[in-house]
Formats: structure tokens, sequence, C-alpha cells
């Protein structure tokens, strides 16, 4: 028996994580990739098309359109929520007993199904009935989200920070309550100003939670898909239709399997890339 | 260059954290608190740099009542038991960053700081950023960042607990050096008597939220006021017995009494306590009247060239301290001698009446 045989062993072991893995990732992503580059018929029969879907959809003004819609929801929704979600992290009490309450108050949204806040903010956001429409339309503005496009982009991006805004707080606050006194004492010392603590201390010291915040926000909002669906459907017209509401149109309305498969892995490809391209950039100096 | 406490006390909800002080610092000077954790060291350090206030009493520096101003206002800098920088400055930034806020010129920055990092050997790592850098070398920018800005009041809360071994004690010698000739008052918290007796200057002994006695450290170790601040200061600690003078001998039981030294005849006749440190009984005979006692041995200790011995007297456990390897059967009776003209008596109150 050499060493050589019996490391063989080894793979039973690592076997059930490999199953496990093929069956909840690459097998499904395989029928994707399979769906991408062929022509697909009933009754499993499948003609061989190369890249054709790929070039159709890279070239198509409709992909364009909901990946720029996609692109333009998510930077706004980051550039809210990470700023803001720090900031309601920075004025929350450190100590004392109204800690607990903030923090169950935070994590509230949180705890709530999608589809359960898309329909809330469809009736709360209703122009006639809804508290939110209606509030909005007697103090003069002319809003309907059913109706105008800026309307309902403006809903959208109310419920999304109203939903995810709190996952930013809890991350940053727990980031902000490992940070010990001595460094607060030292400043104080030092004489510097509360601007200075929370440039110099508080950020820098938040650095690795933010990085995560941002990474678990970016890829969210940019899958973002019941939410918008349930309240707007993608409309008015298509002016909320996101890449996946986009998608599933195509995938399961149209029933265009190819085009479908070719969307979903440029979709995969550049949510990967960008948290890869992110995070490799965002660790650098951290690499000591 | 003065601080001093007038009646200081500090409470925090019911508990008292430190009871009412008075203390005057020696200026200019090098002022130990020792005292062992949760005896109101940082309390004190907190007190004295103004990062709390005092329930009542005043603190006077230079001169001034400063009770109610703010840290910003006293001029004092502070190195933490955690290793305490800028984690997004450099090296240079860091120690540079007190002058930054106060506006110093930057020509003289670079000549404060350059001073500085040289007193500390940190002129290579100038460049580097906090996490680059060992914990020996983060302490050392944290000791720059307040030697340079020249405060009147220098206050290190245990700066070398976090240290191993080999830095800390490099580091320790290198300390008294680098606040010498710079006029500043400092106060070092540590929890270890052997530190306070390697850096010397003045030592406040602190039990339990109270300052049990303040003067030379050398004069607290040989005369301390009382038992209590005998025991703070001592490491391993103290051994204490009952002793009765009868005549001119002291009689701790049947078998073992010692002669009663001449500077001793006026104590009266009655009992007293007394303190002996381990390093004066030996498990070894050798000094000339010395008297042998009969223990059972407890536990024995090995640090090196050093032997600590647990043994047991009646129902009172003893600890010996002694150079050299001695090897001892747990559970056998052994003999050790007991130096009796360092021995330190205190009275019916604890006070001190012979040492």
């Amino acid at each position: 028996m050499t060493g050589k045989f019996t490391n063989q062993k080894a793979w039973f072991l690592v076997l059930p994580v490999v199953v496990l893995v093929a069956f909840n990732a690459l097998i499904p992503l395989m029928t994707v990739v399979n769906y991408s580059f062929q022509e697909s018929f009933g009754n499993n029969i499948f003609f061989w098309e190369g890249t054709k879907w790929f070039e159709e959809v890279l070239h198509s003004d409709r992909f364009a359109a909901s990946l720029g819609r996609q692109i333009v929801f998510t930077s706004i929704i980051l550039a809210i929520e990470i700023p803001f979600g720090v900031a309601i992290a920075l004025s929350m009490p450190r100590k004392g007993p109204w800690v607990s309450v903030c923090l169950v108050l935070m994590a509230l949204p949180l705890l709530i199904p999608w589809n359960v806040v898309g329909a809330m903010w469809n009736i709360f956001a209703l122009p006639d009935i809804g508290l939110l429409g209606k509030t909005l339309n007697a103090l003069g503005f002319d809003y309907d989200y059913t109706q105008q496009p800026i309307s309902a982009w403006f809903t959208v991006i109310l419920m999304d920070v109203w939903h995810w805004t709190s996952l930013v707080v809890l991350l940053s606050f727990a980031g902000l309550s490992s940070i010990p006194e001595a460094y607060y004492q030292a400043a104080k010392i030092d004489g510097a100003s509360s601007w200075a603590v929370i440039r110099y201390i508080e950020l820098p010291k938040m650095k690795r939670v933010l990085i995560i915040a941002f990474l678990l926000r970016f890829m969210d909002s940019f899958m973002i898909y019941t939410e918008p669906f349930v309240l707007t459907g993608g409309g008015p017209g298509n002016a909320t239709t996101f890449l996946s509401i986009d998608l599933v149109k195509v995938a399961l309305g149209q029933f265009d399997l190819g085009p479908a498969g070719a969307i979903s892995l440029i979709y995969f490809l550049i949510i990967l890339l960008t948290c890869w391209l992110f995070y490799t950039l965002a660790m650098k100096d951290e690499a000591q | 260059m003065s601080l001093e406490f007038k009646q200081i006390e500090k409470r925090v909800g019911a508990e008292t954290h430190i009871y009412a002080t008075d203390l005057k610092l020696e200026d200019g000077g090098f002022n130990i608190l020792l005292g062992t954790t949760l005896s109101g060291k940082t309390s004190l350090l907190h007190l004295m740099a103004g990062l709390d206030r005092p329930t009542s009493g005043e603190v006077w520096f230079n001169g001034k009542n400063v009770t109610r101003a703010p840290v910003q206002a006293r001029n004092v800098s502070m190195v933490h038991q955690q290793f305490i920088n800028y984690p997004n400055f450099n090296v240079f930034e860091n120690i540079a960053s007190p002058l930054r806020i106060q506006r110093t010129p930057a020509a003289e920055i670079g000549r404060r700081v350059g001073e500085v990092a040289e007193l500390l050997n940190l002129t290579p790592l100038l460049e580097r950023s906090p996490n680059e850098l060992s914990g020996g070398q983060q302490q050392r920018t944290a000791l720059a960042r307040a030697l340079v800005k020249d405060s009147d009041l220098v206050l290190l809360d245990e700066p070398l607990a976090n240290l191993d071994f080999k830095l800390r004690e490099e580091l320790r010698d290198q300390l008294p050096k680098m606040f010498e000739n710079r006029g500043c008052t400092v106060v070092y918290a540590t929890s270890e008597p052997n530190e306070a007796l390697l850096l010397g200057g003045h030592t406040a002994t602190l039990h339990e939220g109270r300052v049990t006695q303040f003067g030379k450290t050398e004069k607290i170790y040989r005369r301390p006021k009382d038992l209590r601040s005998a025991q703070v200061f001592a490491d391993p600690p103290m051994n204490t017995a009952t002793v009765t003078k009868q005549g001119d001998t002291f009689i701790l039981n049947e078998r073992i009494s010692w002669p009663v030294a001449e500077s001793q005849r006026s104590l009266s006749d009655h009992a007293y306590t007394v303190g002996i440190r381990p390093h004066h009984i030996s498990p070894a005979s050798g000094r000339a009247g010395a008297v042998p006692i009969l223990g059972e041995v407890l536990i024995t200790e090995f640090s090196g060239s050093e032997s600590i011995v647990h043994f047991q007297i009646e129902d009172r456990t003893w600890v010996s301290q002694a150079q050299g390897i001695h090897p001892f059967e747990i559970g056998t009776k052994a003999e050790f001698f007991l130096d009796t003209s360092h021995c330190i008596y205190f009275g019916a109150g604890n006070e001190l009446v012979s040492a």
C-alpha cells in the first residue's frame, strides 16, 4: 500500500460537497449554457446555433435599454443607501437600553418578504386610495406611479431604500461597535473634531464591513425582481423593466429559450466580474 | 507642570470607583500608579486627563482649577494599553497628527517628528502604515505621538502590557530616558510591582479605589505605610503571620521564634502582624542568623533560574522565592530559612511599626 493509493479515499469525503454543488449550481447552470448555444424545440429537439443568440442579444436595443435601466437603478440605490445607512448607524446610540430598541426597529423591514413589500407599496402608493399617493397629490404633486415613469421610478427607489437601508445600518453598526473606546479617547486628547473622528477613525475602521455592505447591496439591487414586478409589473410601458423582469418576459412570456439563456449568462458574468473587480480593488490595501 | 487632586471622588451609578483622594504628583517626574485590575488606575488617569469629570472634589493643574476644563484645554497626552493609531495614516502622519490639529507650521512638524522618530528608532518606518508594523513598533508610534506634542502631562495606561516579554523589557529600559529633560510630568499605570521598582520615580499604591500611599518608589517598597500598601507592592504575594513579642523574642509558635532587634526594643509586648517578602525565605541555609522553619511542601514552580515554593505551616500557606533550582518532593516536610532582618511589623490597626 503506497501513500498515493490510500490518499484516493479522500475523494469519498469530498463527494457529498461535489454532489451538492453539482445539483444546486453546476447542472442548472449547464442547462442554461445548453439553451444559449442551441435552438430548442418541443420533444427535446435541439439545433446547434453557436454564438448566434449572444450576438443577437448584445446587438439588441431592448437588452441595452433594460441593462441601462438596471445600471441607473443600482447606481441610485447604492448612492442613497450606503451614505444614508452609515449616517443612521453613526447617529444611533452606542450604549444603553435604546440600542436594542433601535436595532429591532431597523431589522423590521428586513423581515418582510419581497412580494409582501411590493404589495404593501402597491397599495400604499396608489394615487386615489393609498396613503402616500393621496398625500402627495393633496400636497400638490402630480403623482401617479401607474401612469408616469418618474413617479414609478420614485416609488421603486423609495421602496428599496425603505426595505434595504437597514442592512447597511446593521452592518455599519456592527463595524462601529467593534472600535475600542480608547480610539475615541485618543482622538479627544489630540483635540480632533467630531468630523475628524468620523473621517479618520470610524470610516477607516468600518472599511471592511462597508465593502461587504456595498457588495451585498450591489448584487441584490442588480438582481431585483419581485418588488418592482409586484409594484409596477415593469411599467408604465417599459419604464421600470429591469434586467431580471425583461429576462423573465423573454424566457417565460415569449418562450425564447435561446436568447433567454444568453441573457442569463451575460447577466451572471456582469455581476461576477463587477464583484470580483470591486473586491480586488477595495482589498488591495488590506493585503498585508 | 503640577497636578493636584483635592478630595477627588468618582462615583458611577451606585458604584464608587474612586473614594475621596488627595494626591499631589511629583512635578516633572515619573509617577507610577500601582494596583491590581479594578483598583482605580484607569479611573484616576481619566480624571487626570479630563476624559471624566469627578463627582466631587477639584483638579488643579499648573496652579489653575481645571475641574471643569475639557481635555483639549489641558495639554495632556495619553498612551493606552491597546495600540491606538490612526489606521489610514502612515507613521509620519500619525506622529504629526496632534501637531496638525494645533496648526503647527509644516517645517516645524517635519523637524519635531524627525526628532521624536529618531529617539524612538522609528526613522526607517515613517512611510509605513500601522498595520504593517509589529506590536512594539505600533506602540512606539503611539508613544511618539504622545511625545511630539510636548504636553505638560503624559499619561501611560499600562503601555507595555500587550507586548511580549522581550519587547516589554527593551521599551521599559528606554522609557525613563525618553522623558528625561522634557519637563513633563509622567504618570505610568501598571499592575506589576517589579515594573514599578525598575522604573523608579514616585509610586502611588492603589487598592479598591483608594490611594493607600504615595512617595518615593524605593521608600514605599522598603517602608510601606500599612499592610495594604505592602501587599499591593509585592509579587509574589507577601507572607503574613501573627507574632507575639515577649521581652526580647518574637514568637510565631512554640517551635518558631527569633530575637528582637536593637531598634525594636521600644515596642510594647503584644501581638503584631509580620510581613515577610518571599525572597527573604530561602530553601537553602546560608545567611547567619536565619531562622529555620519547617513546613510541608505544596507546590514548586521553576521559572528559569528561580524557584518559587509554596509550603504550609499549621493552617497558613507560605511562599519562598529563591535563586537556583531547588527541587522538592510535594507533600514532604522541608526546612526553610527566614531572614528576620528584613521582616516588616504592623500594629493592631495594620499600621507600620517597624521595618
